[in-house]
């Protein structure tokens, strides 16, 4: 095996399970979460407020919900930072990258104390 | 009729005379079957002797003659008049490379990131190997097709010239060297990955791209390295993250 002088691999496996996670599941959730039961259009005994309660209760839908909250963060750190490259601002790229990771951390850190306490 | 005639403006660059690169307009006879190598060869020829520019084989395969033409890199070999006329041409030397003189630019830090690469076959039995019929290292077709297209690169930079993260970031190893190490290390016959992946894999290597892809636009032999680029990053952090998990394994 090889070593490569960076961690790189982690921000930019995070940016791509967080990229599947933002084109694929989240528009389900939005849809379903934020319009159809909202709107009163899905059956609304299987989403009582009671359900939806006991079913994150359990850990491993705590978990899922952490990575359908937090990967999106990672993804969207790592575009921000490569498009505020591109923008051609170049100078304090560890600060950028720094404040950008940084934000996503704190994001999963509040997401993770949020499930921990519902 | 009178003959038809097309404005070429070129920068010229004379090192000692010239502070900075000015550009000179000349005027010459249009011929539809003309390329814009061709006019700048009427040029040397018939105005100017001294109007510096690179050129080999005049057929797209030897990669030396590329240039901006109206702002985009292009092999000058390839590039007909016919796509400009009657509108003026402009001539510049290739973008992001320092310029020589005229349009010859210095092309020594590609010459030093390709040779970084290692992009040659890599074996412990090269020299131990038999020679002679049947002795040779076997490919199938299937494998070939693996490398196939990143074969292609004909060294002409114009990835380099397209790519903004290159101008912003010249110590970036760039398109065409990491297509190259990849072409190698999709070689059946290559024992040398992981002496290149350190070399790509790291900073200045695939993590500088962010992905524009002009060099895949530009590419006169259907390279397209930035998907050599996209595969390499995750290929390096299926590898990073492997040996995260399982520190104990090889491969
Ligand atoms: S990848 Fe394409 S554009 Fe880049 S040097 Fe090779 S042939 Fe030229
Ligand atoms: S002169 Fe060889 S590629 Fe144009």
């Amino acid at each position: 095996m090889y070593k490569i002088n960076t961690i790189e691999p982690l921000w930019w496996g995070l940016f791509g399970a967080g990229g599947f996670i933002a084109a694929f599941l989240l528009p389900v959730h939005m849809l379903v979460n934020g319009m159809l039961i909202p709107l009163g259009a899905a059956p609304q005994e299987a989403y009582s407020p009671q359900r939806l309660a006991a079913l994150v209760s359990h850990p491993v839908v705590k978990l899922y919900l952490l990575a359908l909250v937090s990967l999106p963060l990672f993804h969207w750190a790592h575009r921000f930072r490569y498009l505020l490259f591109d923008l051609g601002i170049h100078g304090g790229r560890t600060a950028i990258a720094f404040l950008c990771y940084g934000a996503a951390i704190v994001g999963t850190v509040v997401a993770a104390w949020t499930l921990v306490r519902v | 009729m009178a003959e038809r005639t097309i404005g070429l403006s070129v920068t010229r660059f004379r090192p000692g005379e010239d502070r900075q690169p000015v550009s000179q307009t000349f005027t010459i006879p249009y011929h539809d079957d003309w390329v814009v190598l061709d006019a700048l060869q009427y040029i040397k020829d018939r105005h100017d002797g001294s109007l510096s520019f690179r050129w080999s084989c005049h057929m797209g395969v030897c990669g030396s003659c590329g240039m901006m033409v109206n702002g985009v890199p292009k092999l000058t070999c390839a590039a007909f008049l016919r796509d400009y006329f009657p509108n003026e041409v402009r001539v510049e030397p290739l973008a992001n490379f320092p310029v020589i003189r005229d349009l010859v630019v210095d092309i020594d830090d590609f010459m030093h990131k390709l040779a970084e690469v290692k992009p040659y076959i890599i074996r412990d039995d090269l020299e131990t190997a038999p020679v002679g019929f049947g002795h040779e290292f076997r490919q199938a077709p299937e494998e070939v097709d693996d490398y196939r297209q990143f074969s292609m690169c004909i060294n002409c930079m114009l990835c380099y010239s397209a790519c903004p993260v290159y101008g912003m970031e010249p110590r970036f190893l760039g398109p065409a060297a990491i297509a190259l190490a990849h072409r190698y290390n999709m070689d059946s016959r290559d024992q040398g990955r992981n002496e290149r992946m350190p070399v790509i894999g790291s900073s200045e290597g695939i993590w500088e791209c962010t992905y524009i892809g002009e060099c895949s636009v530009v590419c006169p032999k259907n390279v397209d390295p930035a998907s050599a680029i996209q595969r390499t990053k995750l290929a390096t952090t299926n590898d990073w993250f492997r040996s995260i998990l399982m520190p104990w394994g090889k491969r």
